[in-house]
């Protein structure tokens, strides 16, 4: 009962939480300056789409269309035409990032390696076009990208 | 310098543009302050919750508050239209004007101060009951029913705690003997066996500087007392119909008057522009004894700055109920018992009738 009035009097369970706080003041932060720091991601991580190209430059994907089919979000579309010398090439690779819902099936049926998800996810654009990205798009993310592309597959490789 | 303007202005008009020149060179590093402040309470904040706050505008966010204000005043002031149109474009200007004005009499250093009026301390408690008309008004004029509940509030809260500061305030008076502010600095001057400065180090008064505390937060709506603005029920209470430059108002006289309550704190509890220690050398370390003296005030008011941060970091929001029962209940009767010790003290003191 005393002890109750005198914890109540001098507000001590304010000074316990005051001095809590004060070294919280001087902790460690939690949050990362972000985007100048960023966590790490796992080689799995499933971000912005690119096509591959062979070390040699010529593009990895045949056109066969597996993706597209898989594509729950029916998201990808492909269209393909023989080229000059024979090859089966795509003559349109639109993926709609709007519809996407980043499941990397496309990732998975894709018997070269040609359509990934990268680790890339900050891509926000101003307009809603401009998350419509059609085949060149995607080869250049694949050029930009490559580097980490080809070392997440390496990392992922045994697991697959 | 009111006498050189009246050397070739004659004097009125002397006297005029000296008074002018001192009311910006104290309003304009206010707002400046607040700016800064506001800054510096987000900080304070974002810190104590493992967060980084604003750092993005300027090194470490520095000019957020900037950032913010230009942003607030490139924008529309929309007036709803079934509010009251003058008197919901005047509460922002009553809320930011009254906030200033008290900032006349506080003394800044030795003998700074720009009106020292014998009784500063009525003054000032005049003035911030005037506070609680901007709000009022504000949430009468939106005409929209969160504003209103909430100016309902603020007028209660103020009232109840405004009583309990006035009684914590006749103690302090009583011991300084004057109602003059830079009178209630100078009687702390050695209070403590001639060596400790301010009433604040006196265990008779040092719970009414608590209850002083804790009243100004009230006072000012601060957490844990902001029920005034509690989103979760009231939406952004009584500024919620406000944009642009009537909100940027509300918010530069709510943070003015937080600097002045943490002014008032420094002011009567702890010295003021006095150092801690009745020490000669802090007196005038820096240059001479008035930037000694604004150091020491500054520094205290950023203290209590840094408390009031604190307690907001810390403390959940009241009920409306315990805040009128911690008011009415509980502060008013310490305050008034402190008030009858004090003065028994004091009388006794006087009468020779202590056995020390």
């Amino acid at each position: 009962m005393v002890a109750h009035w005198i914890k109540t009097f001098t507000l001590w369970e304010f000074v316990k939480a005051h001095w809590l706080t004060l070294k919280y003041f001087f902790k460690p932060k939690a949050t990362i300056n972000y985007p100048y720091e960023k966590n790490p991601i796992s080689p799995r991580f499933r971000g912005e789409h690119a096509l591959r190209r062979y070390p040699n430059g010529e593009e990895r994907c045949i056109a066969c269309k597996l993706c597209e089919a898989i594509c729950p979000a029916l998201a990808i579309t492909i269209e393909a035409e023989p080229r000059a010398d024979g090859s089966r090439r795509t003559t349109r690779y639109d993926i709609d990032m709007t519809k996407c819902i980043y499941c990397g099936l496309c990732q998975e049926a894709c018997p070269v390696d040609a359509i990934v998800e990268g680790p890339n996810m900050d891509f926000a654009t101003e307009t809603r076009e401009e998350l419509i990205y059609d085949k060149a798009k995607l080869l250049e993310n694949g050029d930009r990208w490559e580097r980490a592309l080809a070392a997440n597959l390496a990392a992922d490789a045994p697991y697959r | 310098m009111t006498a050189f303007f009246q050397s070739w202005l004659g004097f009125g008009w002397g006297w005029f543009v000296a008074n002018l020149i001192l009311i910006l060179l104290i309003a304009l590093p206010l707002m400046l302050a607040v700016a800064m402040i506001i800054y510096a309470d987000r900080k304070i904040w974002a810190a104590m919750a493992l967060r980084r706050g604003p750092n993005v505008v300027g090194p470490f966010g520095l000019l957020q508050s900037f950032a913010d204000g230009l942003k607030v005043f490139l924008k529309e002031t929309i007036v709803p239209s079934s509010a009251n149109r003058a008197l919901f474009l005047i509460a922002p200007v009553i809320t930011f004007t009254v906030a200033l004005i008290a900032w006349a009499v506080i003394p800044f250093g030795p003998g700074m101060v720009l009106a020292d009026i014998n009784v500063g301390l009525l003054y000032l408690l005049a003035v911030s009951s005037l506070g609680v008309y901007g709000i009022i008004i504000a949430g009468w004029a939106s005409n929209s029913k969160y504003p209103f509940y909430s100016a309902l509030r603020a007028a209660a809260q103020m009232v109840s705690y405004e009583v309990s500061i006035g009684f914590v305030l006749i103690p302090v008076v009583l011991w300084a003997g004057t109602f003059s502010l830079s009178g209630i600095v100078g009687a702390q001057q050695g209070h403590i066996f001639g060596l400790v400065n301010g009433f604040g180090f006196n265990p008779l008064l040092f719970p009414l500087a608590v209850i002083f505390l804790i009243s100004a937060m009230a006072e000012t709506a601060r957490a844990p007392f902001d029920l005034t603005e509690a989103e979760s029920e009231l939406v952004a209470g009584y500024q919620t119909e406000y944009s642009s430059m009537s909100f940027a108002l509300f918010w530069l006289g709510e943070y003015g008057n937080v600097l002045l309550m943490c002014g008032m704190n420094a002011v009567l509890f702890w010295g003021g522009w006095l150092p801690p220690l009745d020490i000669p050398i802090l007196y005038d370390f820096l240059f001479n004894a008035s930037i000694t003296g604004m150091f020491w005030f500054f520094a205290k008011i950023l203290f209590f700055f840094f408390v009031f941060s604190w307690v907001k970091a810390t403390v959940p929001r009241f009920r409306y109920d315990q805040l009128m029962r911690l008011g009415w209940k509980i502060f008013l009767p310490i305050s008034l018992i402190w008030v009858f010790l004090v003065s028994g003290y004091l009388m006794l003191q006087k009468q020779g009738m202590l056995p020390w």
